[in-house]
């Protein structure tokens, strides 16, 4: 990707770049740390339509946020080479069987023969979760098995 | 009463009511500047209130309050970026200097205040206000934009002249011979130089000289070096002012931060004080003859000004609506044009009109600066819309 950055003096620096839909996406770094996101207009990509104001710790939630898919695609890289198993990803929906259970009460190996490898949550990843593991609406629950194994989980984790 | 007792009751009075009036002026998204002039004038001789037994705290308050508008204006920059923004626009400085200065000096030999009024009223028209402009920019959510850059580096060419301006404009005020003129105006090059040169390889040791992690030392330093240096300007025939903005770009780094931070609400109190001043010494009587004057100046000034800021747009491949922006973003003029305008009248060497004059034009443009910004891009929709209506007929 081509980001573009652009010095602005007495206020910070501007890294951006064009995404394919034709607007400019990026982020202003201010000289005291501040960052804000902007997006450009779309008939316009001189103009921002929005340039909103992250503290840091908010930068960082949304960039795990963005970078949780890139996170499943690494784990199901390292998984590829070995025939017949694969990675994916389920949702905790928030009310459902499991939201504020544990792993462990899932039974979720002992019924599908597929592992969890990582919960990811509010942008975080906490990688291979014990039994004990409380599980949360709004959770992606990253699991590990055979394509019979990974349609059971999906019934399981889906219907209860 | 005692005498202390209604100077300060007098003081209190000003900044209490400087303090409501600056919140109305953002509340109605307008620069604060035209409200404290306007609140001088009320106060001065010849106003509503005249007021008396403040003026050596004033005085000296607003030499201070210049003083801090140039360091935080140096400390805004780093060397490297003040180098960079010289290479990159000096073509569009080149154009900002012709087309805004010679409105100005024009109408100064038009008014036969000779060569040194024509010089000073260039000065006052060239310069845009980084203060508002910076400020305006922020509250439209406009520096993720792409013209931006070019208004910045604009304005980082204007500082960079008024550097270069400022000492040339009070040694030839100070009406001494041609050969001592140069002399100082030599002295005054030699020492930019030295700065720059300084404050890009040696930057940080400037800064580590005033760097301390204690917050009250820190600032006595910083405060005491910029009052120093401004001291020691002055007494060279180099201004005070610039002594404080050179100061301010050899500072760099995290101490320039730490610096702005602190002296930032410092300035914002003196720099108003400053305004309040001029106002104070301007009769308000003087301003109605010379409104319509300053009015077509100020006509003919914003439209070199966007043409300006849209030629130096339009240069960068910048599109139709982003060069209206940036032109009508560099409308705004302030605070150095009343610097300017206090340099010129103090030294006495031009005909009081100016001082009339420069504060109407600073009301107009303060106030038209920041409207002109907002209401750019719905005038320039019109234009456009219109223009294709023309067309297509």
């Amino acid at each position: 990707m081509n980001v573009e950055v652009t010095p602005l003096p007495g206020i910070g620096t501007r890294q951006d770049f064009m995404i394919r839909a034709g607007r400019r996406m990026g982020v202003i770094t201010y000289r005291d740390g501040r960052f804000e996101l902007i997006i450009s207009k779309e008939e316009d990509a001189d103009a921002c339509s929005a340039s909103i104001a992250l503290t840091p710790a908010e930068a960082g939630t949304l960039a795990s946020l963005l970078g949780a898919p890139g996170l499943v695609a690494h784990l199901e890289h390292q998984h590829k080479d070995v025939a017949g198993i694969t990675t994916r990803q389920f949702p905790i929906v928030p009310g459902s069987r499991y939201d504020g259970e544990t792993l462990a009460a899932t039974e979720l190996r002992t019924r599908t023969g597929a592992s969890v490898v990582a919960v990811v949550r509010s942008g975080n990843a906490h990688p291979s979760p014990r039994p004990d593991f409380v599980f949360e609406g709004g959770d992606l629950v990253v699991v590990v098995g055979t394509s019979e194994g990974l349609a059971s989980t999906a019934d399981v984790l889906g219907g209860g | 009463m005692h005498n202390t007792a209604i100077s300060l009751i007098q003081l209190g009075a000003i900044f209490f009511g400087l303090g409501v009036l600056g919140r109305l002026a953002w509340k109605i998204g307008i620069s604060p500047i035209p409200l404290y002039l306007i609140g001088g004038l009320a106060f001065g001789e010849g106003g509503l209130v005249p007021l008396h037994g403040i003026e050596e705290f004033t005085h000296i308050a607003s030499e201070i309050g210049v003083i801090l508008l140039l360091l935080l204006l140096g400390l805004e920059y780093s060397a490297s970026e003040l180098m960079t923004g010289l290479k990159r626009s000096w073509t569009a400085g080149v154009v900002d200097i012709v087309l805004n200065a010679t409105p100005g000096a024009v109408v100064g030999l038009l008014l036969g205040w000779g060569p040194v009024g024509a010089l000073a009223m260039a000065g006052v028209t060239y310069i845009s206000s980084s203060g508002i402009i910076a400020k305006v920019l922020g509250d439209l959510g406009r520096l993720g934009n792409r013209e931006t850059p070019v208004i910045l580096s604009v304005l980082v060419f204007e500082d960079l002249a008024m550097a270069l301006y400022l000492p040339i404009l009070t040694t030839v005020l100070a009406g001494v011979s041609f050969v001592s003129g140069l002399t100082a105006v030599g002295i005054s090059l030699a020492a930019i130089t030295v700065v720059l040169v300084v404050a890009l390889k040696y930057g940080r040791y400037v800064s580590a000289v005033v760097d301390s992690p204690d917050p009250e030392v820190f600032l006595l330093k910083v405060l005491g070096a910029a009052l120093l240096v401004a001291g020691i300007a002055s007494q060279l025939q180099v201004s005070a002012a610039v002594g404080a903005f050179l100061l301010g770009i050899a500072i760099s780094g995290s101490t320039a931060e730490n610096a702005t931070r602190m002296l930032e609400p410092l300035r914002d109190l003196f720099a108003a004080m400053f305004f309040v001043v001029f106002g104070l010494n301007t009769e308000p009587s003087s301003i109605p003859p010379v409104l319509a004057l300053a009015l077509g100046l100020a006509a003919v000034t914003t439209v070199t000004k966007v043409m300006t800021g849209a030629w130096a747009a339009k240069r960068q491949g910048i599109g139709p609506m982003g060069r209206a922006r940036a032109g009508a973003a560099l409308v705004a003029r302030g605070e150095f044009s009343i610097v300017i305008a206090s340099l010129t009248v103090a030294s006495g060497a031009v005909d009081g009109e100016l001082a009339a004059l420069a504060t109407a034009y600073v009301l107009l443009m303060a106030v038209f600066g920041p409207v002109a910004a907002r209401v750019v891009e719905p005038v320039a929709r019109m234009v456009q819309k219109r223009g294709a209506v023309t067309a297509s007929a």
